[in-house]
C-alpha cells in the first residue's frame, strides 16, 4: 500500500509547532496558574484522575465566584504516568508554562524525581498521596507539603492497633512491592521487632495485577497468622480478602490508607466486612467531606475515586493560602499554611514545618454493613 | 456506480463499528447504584466518525491509484526518505546537511525553553538506546525484548557506586557501560542456541528478572523506594544551577550521540558488521562461510548492551532519582519500536524513529487524556503505511558494469 | 499434605486461565508467525463486555442462569469481533512486511485498546457481579478448592476438548493445520488463507474472552489494565510449551501455573516471577523449541 505520509508529517509538524508556541502565547499574567500532575494514563491512572476531578470541582467553584483576589484560576494538567523520568519532564513543563503552585505528584517515586525541579523554581507542591518519609522528614524539600500522613506515622498505627486493640500476636505482613506499600510494610516489620510486640510470622511481597492470589492466601493460612497487615492499594487488598473469604480463612485483615477507600468496599463486597484500615481522622461528620462528595457526583455523575478527599483538601488549602497572602511566592504561602487552619474534607488542617499536615490524625476504621465506621 | 458502491461499503463498515464498540462505548453501568446509562450519542459519533474516515481512506487510495507512477517500479519510498538518501550519498550535500543539523542542535536550547531542552535530551537518550538495540536487532537480527535490563544496569551502577563509594559521573560512565556489556555476555551465553521468538521471550524474561531483583532485594538496591539525590554530571568540579545543568546535560548527550553514530557507523562497515548482517540474513550460510557464530552473536549482545549501560548512567544523572518503575517491559517495547519504525539497520532511521516516538507523546500532551490513545493509533498507522520503517537501510550494492563493447563500425 | 494439595489446586486454576489465553497466542503464532501483543487486551475486552452485559441484565432483573449464559455469549461474540477487526486493520496490510513490523503494530494496538477502554469506561476498579454462587455441597472442601476454581477447571477442560475436536475433524480445523504447516501449499490446494487467518483470530479471541470472564468472576474485579500482565504470562506459557503447538500451550500453562504456585508456597512470592522466568530459560536451554515444540530443521 502506498499512502501519503506527507500529510501525516505535516500534521505532526503542525502539532509540534502548536506545542512549541503554546508557552509563548500564555504569558498573560491575569490568571493564577494551578498545576496538576499525576498519572492520567497507564496502569496507575485510577490513582491520578480523581485528583484532577477534585481540582476541577474546587477551581470551577472558585472561578464561578469570580476567582481569587480578582484573578481566575487556570488549571495546567500534566500526565506523569507515575514514572520518575516522565515526571521530570512534566515538572519542567509545568515550570516552563508558568505554574505557580502544583497539586501532585501522586506516586512517591515520581514526586521525588520532580521535586528538585520545583525546588529550584521555588514552587509550592502539595501531594494528596505521596507518603514516603524522605519527602518531608529529610528536610530536603522545603517546598513540599502533603495532606496524607507519612509512612512513619502509619506503620506503627497499624501494628499498635492489631496487637493492642485486637490482641493478635502472630502477624503476617504482606505488601505489593510498590513504592507506597513496601516501605510501609518494612516500617511495620521494624516496629514489631523494635517493640517486641507480637511476632512476624510471614513477610512477603505480591505481584500487583496478578490474576490470582490463592497461593499466598494458602501460605498465610499455613503460617498460622492471626492477623494480616497489608501495605498497598485497594485492588490487591480486595483480591486478597475475596480469596480469603473463598478459602474460609478467618484471619483478620488490617491495612492502610490506600485501602481506606470506598472503592475497596464496592469491589470486595461481602468479603470487605470486618476489614480494618487506617485512615485520616473520621470525616463522616465533616460537612466539607459530604459536600465534596456531592459536588463530584453532580459534576461527573459518579462517586469519587482514590485520594479525592486529600486532593480536594490540598486544593482548598493552596487556594486559601494564595487568597490570604495575596501572592504565590513560596515564603508567603508557607507562612499561611503553617499558621492558619483551613476547613477541608480531611479535617481542619494546617501544616508543620516539615510540610506534613497537622490535624489529619489517624483513626482506625472497620467495614460494617458496607461502610467504613470508626472503631470505638 | 463506483461511488454508490463505496457509500454502501462505508455504511456497512460504520455499522460494524457501531456494533463493535456498542457495549464499551454506549453502555456505562454503575454496579453499586445499579444504574445503567445509555450513551446513544456516542454510537452516533462513532457511526459518523467511521463513515467519514472510511471514505477519506478510500478517497486517498483512489487518488493514489489514478496517479501516474512517477518513481521506478518497486520503489516504495517516501519523498522525504529518498531525499535524505540522496543528500547522504552526495558528499557536498551531506556536509551541508550535517552542518545544518549541527547548527540547529547547538542553538536549540538557546531558542527554546528549558522544558523543550529537557525533552530533547530525553529523546537523544533514546537515540543512543535505539542505536544500541539496532546493533542487536537491526544488524545481527536477534530479537531482544529485554533491552531495558542493560539500561537499568547502567543506571543502578552509577547510583549505587555513587551512594556507597561517592564515585563521580565521569568515573562511572565507562564502568556502567562495561558492566552492562558484561551482562550482555551473561545473557548471551545461555541463549546462543535459541532462535527467533524463543530468543525474544527469554530476553523478555531476563529483563523482568533484573527488574524484579531490583524491586525485591531492598538491601542492595533500596527496592521500590528508589535512590534519590543522585548528583548531576559535573564539569571539573564546577557547580551548576538547574538551567545550566539541563543545558550541560543536553550538550553531553549531543556529544554522546555523535560519538555513538560515528562508532556504530564504522562498526557497520567493519568485518564484524558485515558478519552481523550475514548472520541476520542466513545463519547457516553464514556458518558455512567460516564466521564464528557464537563470537559474533556475543559481541553483538555486549556491544548493544554497552550503549544501553552508558545511557543508563546518563539517565540516572539526569533524573537524579531512579526506581525500578522506569525499567518495565513497556520501555523495551518502545525502544524496539524506535528501531523498527525508523527502519531496521539504518542509523538515520533510528535517529528519526527515536525523535518521533519520544517527542510525539510530549507534544501530544495538547490532546490531554487522548494522548496515549493517539500514540497507539499513530504507531499502528505508521507501521501500516511504512512497514519497512521510515527510512529503510540502503543496501550496499555493488554493480559490475561490463565495459560496453566498442562500437562496431 | 493438605498444604501441598491446596497449592496444587491454586496452581491448576492459574494454569487453566493461562491456557485459555495462551491458546490464542499459539494458534495465531502457528498460522502467521506473529506475537500478537494485543491478545491480552482482547482478554480484557472480553471480561469488560461480560461485566457490562451481566450488570445490565442483573439491573433489569434477569435470573442468574440466563445472566451467566448471555453475558458469556456476549463476551465471546464481541471479543471475537474485536479479534477479527484488529486482524483486518492492523495485521492484514502487513502480511508481506518485514517480520517485526506486525509486532510493533500489535504493541500500538495494545496501547490503543487499553486507552480506548480507559476513556470510554473508567480508570477505576469495578466490582464484577457474582456469577457463580458457592455451592452447598462444596462447603466441606471449600478451604481447599472453591466453586469458582472447579468451574474454571471444568470449563477449561471442556473448551480444550471442543477445540481439539474442531481442529482435528472439522473442515476449518483441517484448513488451519494445513495453513500452519505451509501457507503457500495451502493456497495451492484451494484453501482461502485469509478466511483461515480470520477464523483463527475469532477462535483465539473467543477463548481469551472465556478466560477473561472466568478470572473476573473469580477475583471479583475488573479494570482496563488487567490484560497486560495476563498477556505476558500467557505468552510465556505458550513459548514454554513450544509456540505454535496447541497441546504445548496447555502443558506450558499448567507448568507455569504450578511453578508459580509452589514457588510462592514453599519459597517466597517475592520471587514468584523470577522462578517462572528462570524455569523458562532453563527449559529452553535444554529444549530450544519448548516442551512440545517441533524442532524445526532448516533445509539448506
Amino acid at each position: 500500500m502506498k499512502v501519503n505520509l506527507r500529510g501525516k508529517l505535516l500534521t505532526t509538524a503542525a502539532c509540534a509547532l502548536l506545542a512549541l508556541s503554546a508557552p509563548a502565547l500564555g504569558v498573560a499574567g491575569d490568571t493564577i496558574k494551578f498545576g496538576v500532575a499525576g498519572p492520567h494514563s497507564g496502569d496507575l491512572a485510577s490513582y491520578g484522575l480523581p485528583s484532577v476531578n477534585a481540582a476541577k470541582v474546587v477551581i470551577d467553584k472558585v472561578n464561578a465566584k469570580g476567582g481569587i483576589n480578582g484573578k481566575k484560576v487556570e488549571m495546567l494538567i500534566e500526565d506523569d504516568v507515575c514514572k520518575p523520568e516522565i515526571a521530570t519532564n512534566t515538572a519542567t513543563k509545568l515550570v516552563s508554562d508558568g505554574a505557580e503552585v502544583v497539586l501532585g505528584h501522586i506516586c512517591s517515586g515520581a514526586t521525588k524525581a520532580a521535586m528538585p525541579i520545583y525546588k529550584n523554581a521555588k514552587i509550592l507542591v502539595m501531594s494528596p498521596s505521596a507518603t514516603s518519609d524522605e519527602l518531608t522528614l529529610s528536610g530536603d524539600y522545603p517546598n513540599f507539603f502533603r495532606t496524607i500522613a507519612p509512612n512513619a506515622a502509619q506503620s506503627p498505627a497499624m501494628i499498635d492497633f492489631a496487637v493492642d486493640k485486637l490482641g493478635l500476636k502472630k502477624i503476617a505482613i504482606i505488601h505489593d512491592k510498590g513504592d507506597y506499600g513496601k516501605p510501609l510494610a518494612e516500617g511495620a516489620k521494624k516496629y514489631v521487632e523494635k517493640t517486641g510486640k507480637g511476632q512476624v510470622v510471614l513477610f512477603e511481597g505480591i505481584t500487583p495485577g496478578a490474576m490470582d492470589y490463592s497461593a499466598i492466601v494458602q501460605k498465610i493460612k499455613q503460617s498460622g497468622a492471626d492477623v494480616v497487615v497489608f501495605g498497598g492499594y485497594h485492588p490487591e487488598a480486595s483480591k486478597i480478602v475475596t480469596i480469603m473469604k473463598k478459602k474460609r480463612l478467618k484471619t483478620k485483615f488490617v491495612s492502610d490508607d490506600g485501602v481506606k477507600d470506598d472503592t475497596f468496599i464496592k469491589v470486595a463486597g461481602d468479603a470487605a466486612e470486618g476489614v480494618y484500615a487506617a485512615g485520616p481522622q473520621d470525616n463522616s461528620n465533616n460537612p466539607q467531606a459530604a459536600e465534596a462528595r456531592a459536588e463530584h457526583k453532580a459534576k461527573f455523575g459518579s462517586d469519587p475515586g482514590a485520594f479525592y478527599d486529600g486532593a480536594y483538601a490540598a486544593t482548598v488549602a493552596i487556594l486559601n493560602a494564595i487568597e490570604k497572602s495575596g501572592s504565590t511566592k513560596l515564603a508567603d504561602l508557607k507562612k499561611v499554611l503553617e499558621t492558619e487552619k483551613v476547613a477541608t474534607p480531611v479535617g481542619n488542617i494546617s501544616f508543620d514545618k516539615n510540610g506534613d499536615a497537622v490535624g489529619v490524625g489517624f483513626s482506625m476504621y472497620v467495614v460494617e454493613n458496607g461502610k467504613y465506621v470508626v472503631v470505638k | 456506480m463506483v461511488l454508490l458502491k463505496e457509500f454502501k461499503k462505508a455504511l456497512l463498515t460504520s455499522l460494524w463499528f457501531v456494533f463493535l464498540t456498542f457495549p464499551i462505548v454506549v453502555i456505562k453501568v454503575d454496579p453499586i447504584e445499579r444504574t445503567v446509562f445509555w450513551r446513544w450519542q456516542n454510537a452516533f459519533y462513532m457511526a459518523v466518525g467511521t463513515f467519514s474516515i472510511y471514505l477519506l481512506v478510500k478517497f486517498y487510495q483512489h487518488r493514489k491509484e489514478n496517479q501516474p507512477k512517477s518513481s521506478d517500479a518497486g520503489e516504495n519510498k517516501l519523498p522525504i526518505s529518498s531525499l535524505i538518501h540522496r543528500i547522504l550519498l552526495n558528499p557536498v550535500q551531506r556536509n551541508i546537511f550535517i552542518g545544518i543539523v549541527a547548527a540547529i542542535s547547538i542553538v536549540f536550547p538557546h531558542i527554546f525553553s528549558t522544558y523543550q531542552t529537557n525533552v530533547m535530551t530525553t529523546a537523544l537518550m533514546y537515540v543512543v538506546l535505539g542505536l544500541g538495540l539496532n546493533i542487536v536487532v537491526g544488524l545481527a537480527g536477534l530479537l531482544d525484548l529485554g533491552f531495558v535490563a542493560f539500561y537499568a544496569v547502567g543506571a543502578y551502577t552509577y547510583s549505587l557506586l555513587n551512594l556507597h563509594f561517592g564515585l563521580g559521573f565521569w568515573t562511572v560512565l565507562p564502568i556502567g557501560g562495561l558492566l552492562a556489556a558484561t551482562f550482555g555476555i551473561l545473557l548471551g551465553f545461555p541463549v546462543l542456541r535459541l532462535r527467533g521468538d524463543y530468543l525474544a521471550i527469554v530476553t523478555l524474561g531476563f529483563g523482568e528478572i533484573i527488574r524484579l531483583i531490583l524491586e525485591n532485594w531492598g538491601k542492595f538496591s533500596k527496592g521500590p523506594s528508589g535512590i534519590s539525590n543522585i548528583p548531576r554530571p559535573g564539569f571539573f568540579g564546577m557547580h551548576f544551577n538547574l538551567e545550566q545543568s539541563v543545558l550541560y546535560t543536553y550538550y553531553l548527550m549531543i556529544i554522546l550521540v555523535i560519538v555513538t553514530i560515528f562508532i556504530v557507523n564504522r562498526l557497520q562497515d567493519s568485518r564484524l558488521g558485515r558478519a552481523w548482517i550475514a548472520l541476520r540474513e542466513d545463519e547457516i550460510a553464514c556458518q558455512a562461510m567460516g564466521i564464528d557464530k557464537r563470537k559474533t552473536k556475543l559481541v553483538a549482545f555486549s556491544l548493544g548492551a554497552f550503549w544501553a549501560g552508558i545511557v543508563g548512567v546518563m539517565f540516572a544523572a539526569k533524573t537524579t532519582f531512579i526506581n525500578p518503575a522506569s525499567f518495565t517491559f513497556l520501555e523495551s517495547a518502545i525502544i524496539l519500536s524506535i528501531v523498527v519504525l525508523g527502519g531496521m539497520g539504518s542509523i538515520v532511521g533510528v535517529v528519526f524513529g527515536a525523535l518521533i516516538l519520544i517527542l510525539l507523546p510530549e507534544y501530544l500532551r495538547a490532546l490531554s487524556e487522548y494522548r496515549m490513545l493517539a500514540f497507539g493509533a499513530i504507531l499502528v498507522c505508521m507501521m501500516i503505511f511504512r512497514p519497512q520503517g521510515l527510512i529503510s537501510n540502503i543496501r550496499r550494492t555493488y554493480k559490475f558494469e561490463k565495459k560496453s563493447p566498442p562500437p562496431v563500425r | 499434605m493438605d498444604y501441598f494439595i491446596e497449592l496444587f489446586f491454586s496452581g491448576l486454576t492459574r494454569g487453566s486461565i493461562y491456557a485459555l489465553i495462551a491458546l490464542g497466542y499459539t494458534m495465531v503464532y502457528g498460522i502467521i508467525g506473529l506475537i500478537n501483543f494485543a491478545h491480552g487486551e482482547i482478554y480484557m475486552i472480553g471480561a469488560f463486555t461480560a461485566f457490562i452485559v451481566a450488570t445490565v441484565l442483573s439491573v433489569y432483573g434477569f435470573p442468574l442462569v440466563s445472566i451467566v449464559i448471555i453475558s458469556g455469549l456476549a463476551a465471546v461474540v464481541w471479543a471475537s469481533s474485536y479479534g477479527y477487526t484488529i486482524e483486518k486493520i492492523a495485521y492484514k496490510p502487513l502480511r508481506h512486511a518485514p517480520r517485526l513490523s506486525p509486532l510493533i503494530s500489535a504493541i500500538g494496538m495494545s496501547i490503543f485498546l487499553q486507552n480506548y477502554v480507559l476513556l470510554a469506561q473508567t480508570s477505576d476498579f469495578l466490582p464484577f457481579p457474582t456469577l457463580f454462587p458457592d455451592l452447598e455441597f462444596m462447603e466441606p472442601i471449600a478451604h481447599i478448592i472453591g466453586t469458582t476454581d472447579v468451574i474454571i477447571l471444568v470449563t477449561t477442560i471442556v473448551v480444550m476438548v471442543l477445540l481439539t475436536l474442531i481442529i482435528k475433524f472439522t473442515k476449518i480445523g483441517k484448513a488451519m493445520r494445513a495453513t500452519a504447516q505451509d501457507r503457500t501449499m495451502a493456497t495451492l490446494v484451494g484453501i482461502n488463507v485469509n478466511n483461515v487467518i480470520s477464523a483463527t483470530f475469532i477462535v483465539g479471541s473467543g477463548l481469551a474472552a472465556i478466560g477473561g470472564m472466568l478470572v473476573a468472576a473469580h477475583i471479583g474485579q475488573i479494570n482496563f489494565y488487567i490484560g497486560f500482565l495476563a498477556g505476558i504470562k500467557a505468552f510465556t506459557a505458550a513459548v514454554l510449551g513450544g509456540i505454535g503447538s496447541i497441546p504445548g500451550a496447555v502443558l506450558g500453562s499448567f507448568v507455569l501455573g504450578l511453578t508459580e504456585s509452589f514457588a510462592t508456597g514453599y519459597v517466597s512470592s517475592d520471587y514468584e516471577d523470577v522462578f517462572a522466568f528462570s524455569l523458562l530459560v532453563l527449559i529452553l536451554i535444554f529444549k530450544p523449541s519448548g516442551l512440545l515444540g517441533r524442532a524445526s530443521n532448516e533445509k539448506v
